[in-house]
C-alpha cells in the first residue's frame, strides 16, 4: 500500500479519538435522558486542566486523572441544574460550554500569564505495537488514549445492554415515570450518567492538548463537541456506530488536510463542513424516524 | 425536632422583578472566590467592573457600543422562543446577516446613502431569515429537534465565511482573510461625533418595540405565546402552529441578521472570521436574564455591555484576566434560571 493510504488511515484513527470519546460521553447523558451541550466547554476544561496539572505536577498521568475528575464535576454541576432544578436543558448546557470555557481560559492566564512562547509539555509518546513492519507498523503507531477510546467502544456497548446498571440507564432515558415505579432511583442515574460523561468528554479534550499538541491554544477544541451531538445522532445513539462514525468524520479531515498539502486546489472548508451537512442530510433522510432516547429535554418530577 | 419540608408556592407577583437583581447579588458572591484567587480585592474589582466604566463618558458610550449586537440577538432569541422554538443559531443567522452586509455593502456604491441603508437592512434581515430557513422547515415538515440543526449550521457558516476570505474576498493587496471595505454610502453613521456608537444602536431600540408590540399587542404575538406556553392545546383552539412557528423563526433569523449587519455597516466595514466574539449565544443570557421580555431584554443587554466593557477594565487596571467577563455572564446565566424555578418553592417548618 503507498505510503499516502497508510498515512491517511493512521491519521484518521488520530483525529477520531477526541471524537470517540467526546460522542460515547454525550452518548452516557442522552441515553439517560439529558441532552448535554455543556459537551464543548467539558472537553475544553479537560484539555486544559489535563495540561495545566501535567505542567505543574510535571506528571503526565496526574494530569490525565485530574483532567477526569475536572469533567466529572462538570457534569454533576450539570446533574445539578438539569436534574434536581429540572432547568432547561438546551440553555443549561450552552451556560455550562460558556462557563467552562470562560473559567478554562481565566485560569490559564493566572497560572501562565501573558507570554511570548506558548508553554508546553513532553506530550504523551505513541506506541508501536508492531515496530517498523511495513504498512502495520505505522498504522498502529497511535497514542495509548486511542488504543483506549477503541477499547471503550466494546465496553460501553456491554455497559449498556448488558449490565442492569446500562438497563436503569435505558430506562430513565425512555421512561422516568416507569423506570421510578420499577423501582430505579432516576435521580442517582443520571447523576452517575453525566458524571461519567463529563469524564469521557474531558479525556477527549485532554488528548487534544496532552498527546496530540502538547501545549493549550485558545481554539484547541473548536466544535469538536458540537462534531459530537451531531455524530450521535449519525450513529442512531448506539456505541458501535459511534465509532464509524467518528472514523469517517476522522478520515475525511485526514483526507482533507492531505489533499491540501498535495497543493490540490480544492475548498478544504467544504471537507469540513461535510460532516455537518451530512448529519443535516441524515436528518431529513431519516425525518420522523430519527428518534433518540424519548425522555431526553424532559425534566422528572416526582410529585 | 423541627422538621423542614419543600413545598411548591409560587412567589408573589412583586417579587419577579426582584430575580435578576438577587441573580446579580449571588452572582457575583460567587465571583468574588475567583477574584480571591486572582489576588484582587473584590471591592475594587466590582468598583472596576460596574462604576468605572460608567465615569466617563467615552467607555460609557463603549458600553452602549457592546450592547448594540446583544439588543439585536437578544431580541432575535426572546422571539423564537417566545413561540417554544429553540432557535440557538443566532450566531449562524448574525453570520449570515453579516455576508450579506459586507456584499451589499460593496455593490451600493453612488447610491443615495438613505436608499443603501435601508438596502443594508434588507440584506442583512433576508440573509438571517434564508439562514434560518433549513432548520424552521425541518421542524415543521420532518419534526426534526431544531437545537441540534441550528447549532450545527452555525459551524457551518463559519467554514462558509472561511471559505470566502479565504478565497474570492481574500484582500488582494495585503493578503488578510478580510472583505473588500464597503462603500462610504453604506457606512452607518455615527451617532456622536469620535465615537464608534452608530446608527446600529438606535436600530436595535426600535427592533426591540416592535418585538414588543408584537409578542405583547398583536394576534400574531397571542398565537407565538400560546404555542409557547403549550403547543397542543393551541393547535386545539385552532391556531395553525406550523405556519407560527415558521413565522417565529425565520423572523427570530432575520433580526439575527442585522446584528451581523450591524456589526458590518458600524463597526467593521468588512467582513472578517471574528465579527462575532459569540453574540448569538451572549444572546441567549441576555433573553433569559430578561425575561423573555423585550423590554427586559433591552435593559440585559445594556448590562451585559456593561459587564464586557467594566472586564477589559478590570483587566487594565488590576491585572485580572478579561476571562473573567465571560465566567460573569455565564454564571449570571445559570443563576438567573435557577433562581427562576427556586422561587416557586419555599422551605417550610411542618
Amino acid at each position: 500500500m503507498d505510503t499516502f493510504i497508510v498515512g491517511l488511515i493512521a491519521a484518521m484513527f488520530r483525529v477520531a479519538t477526541p471524537l470517540i470519546f467526546g460522542t460515547l460521553g454525550e452518548l452516557i447523558s442522552e441515553r439517560a435522558g439529558i441532552l448535554n451541550l455543556g459537551i464543548e466547554g467539558t472537553m475544553f476544561l479537560g484539555a486544559f486542566v489535563g495540561f495545566a496539572v501535567a505542567f505543574t505536577s510535571g506528571s503526565l498521568w496526574i494530569g490525565l486523572l485530574a483532567a477526569i475528575l475536572a469533567g466529572v464535576l462538570a457534569g454533576l454541576l450539570m446533574a445539578v441544574l438539569t436534574v434536581s432544578l429540572g432547568l432547561n436543558q438546551h440553555v443549561s448546557g450552552l451556560g455550562m460550554t460558556l462557563l467552562l470555557t470562560g473559567l478554562s481560559l481565566f485560569f490559564f492566564r493566572i497560572i501562565f500569564g501573558e507570554r511570548s512562547v506558548q508553554p508546553s509539555i513532553q506530550a504523551f509518546p505513541t506506541l508501536k505495537p508492531f515496530g517498523d513492519i511495513p504498512v502495520l507498523g505505522p498504522i498502529t503507531e497511535q497514542y495509548a488514549l486511542t488504543y483506549i477510546a477503541i477499547l471503550l467502544v466494546p465496553i460501553l456497548w456491554w455497559l449498556i445492554y448488558r449490565t442492569s446498571f446500562g438497563l436503569q440507564i435505558r430506562a430513565t432515558g425512555e421512561n422516568p415515570e416507569a423506570a421510578d415505579a420499577a423501582g430505579v432511583n432516576v435521580f442517582r442515574t443520571r447523576y452517575i450518567a453525566l458524571g461519567l460523561a463529563g469524564g469521557l468528554m474531558a479525556v477527549g479534550g485532554a488528548f487534544l492538548s496532552m498527546a496530540q499538541l502538547g501545549s493549550f491554544t485558545f481554539g484547541i477544541v473548536n466544535g469538536r463537541g458540537w462534531v459530537c451531538i451531531a455524530l450521535i445522532i449519525f450513529a442512531n445513539w448506539h456505541p458501535v456506530r459511534v465509532l464509524w462514525g467518528a472514523l469517517l468524520f476522522g478520515g475525511l479531515s485526514a483526507l482533507q488536510l492531505r489533499l491540501q498539502s498535495t497543493g490540490l486546489k480544492l475548498p478544504y472548508e467544504l471537507f469540513l463542513a461535510l460532516p455537518y451537512l451530512m448529519t443535516i442530510l441524515a436528518l431529513t433522510l431519516a425525518g420522523r424516524n430519527v428518534s433518540g432516547p424519548a425522555a431526553v429535554l424532559k425534566p422528572y418530577r416526582r410529585e | 425536632m423541627a422538621r423542614w419540608k419543600i413545598e411548591r408556592l409560587p412567589a408573589p407577583i412583586w417579587m419577579r422583578p426582584l430575580i435578576p437583581i438577587a441573580a446579580i447579588i449571588v452572582t457575583f458572591l460567587l465571583t468574588s472566590l475567583l477574584l480571591l484567587l486572582a489576588k484582587a480585592n473584590p471591592f475594587t474589582a466590582f468598583y472596576n467592573f460596574l462604576i468605572a466604566p460608567l465615569s466617563n463618558s467615552v467607555s460609557a458610550i463603549e458600553v452602549l457600543v457592546k450592547a448594540t449586537p446583544l439588543l439585536f440577538t437578544g431580541a432575535a432569541v426572546t422571539f423564537a422562543f417566545a413561540a417554544g422554538y429553540w432557535n440557538i443559531g443566532a450566531e449562524g443567522q448574525l453570520y449570515a446577516g453579516a455576508i450579506a452586509a459586507a456584499a451589499m455593502g460593496i455593490s451600493v456604491k453612488g447610491l443615495p446613502p438613505v436608499l443603501a441603508i435601508l438596502l443594508m437592512i434588507a440584506a442583512g434581515f433576508a440573509a438571517g431569515m434564508a439562514w434560518a430557513l433549513i432548520p424552521a422547515l425541518l421542524k415543521i415538515k420532518l419534526a426534526v429537534d431544531e437545537v441540534v440543526t441550528t447549532l450545527l449550521m452555525n459551524t457551518v457558516i463559519l467554514f462558509f465565511v472561511s471559505f470566502l476570505l479565504n478565497g474570492v474576498w481574500r484582500d488582494p493587496i495585503s493578503g488578510w482573510p478580510q472583505s473588500p471595505t464597503i462603500a462610504n454610502e453604506a457606512i452607518f453613521p455615527k451617532l456622536i461625533p469620535m465615537a464608534r456608537l452608530h446608527l446600529g444602536f438606535i436600530l436595535a431600540w426600535i427592533v426591540i418595540g416592535i418585538v414588543y408590540l408584537v409578542l405583547r399587542r398583536s394576534a400574531l404575538g397571542l398565537r407565538m405565546r400560546s404555542i409557547g406556553l403549550n403547543p397542543e392545546a393551541a393547535r386545539f383552539a385552532g391556531v395553525n402552529v406550523n405556519r407560527t412557528i415558521l413565522t417565529a423563526a425565520l423572523v427570530s433569523g432575520g433580526i439575527a441578521g442585522l446584528a451581523g449587519m450591524s456589526e458590518v455597516a458600524g463597526i467593521q466595514y468588512h467582513l472578517i472570521d471574528a465579527i462575532s466574539p459569540g453574540y448569538g449565544y451572549t444572546g441567549i443570557i441576555a433573553a433569559t436574564l430578561g425575561g423573555l421580555n423585550p423590554l427586559g431584554v433591552g435593559l440585559a443587554s445594556l448590562f451585559i455591555g456593561l459587564i464586557e466593557t467594566g472586564a477589559q477594565s478590570v483587566s487594565r487596571a488590576m491585572g485580572v484576566p478579561i476571562y473573567l467577563g465571560n465566567v460573569v455572564e455565564a454564571a449570571l446565566l445559570l443563576v438567573t434560571l435557577s433562581m427562576l424555578i427556586l422561587q416557586n418553592y419555599r422551605i417550610r417548618r411542618s
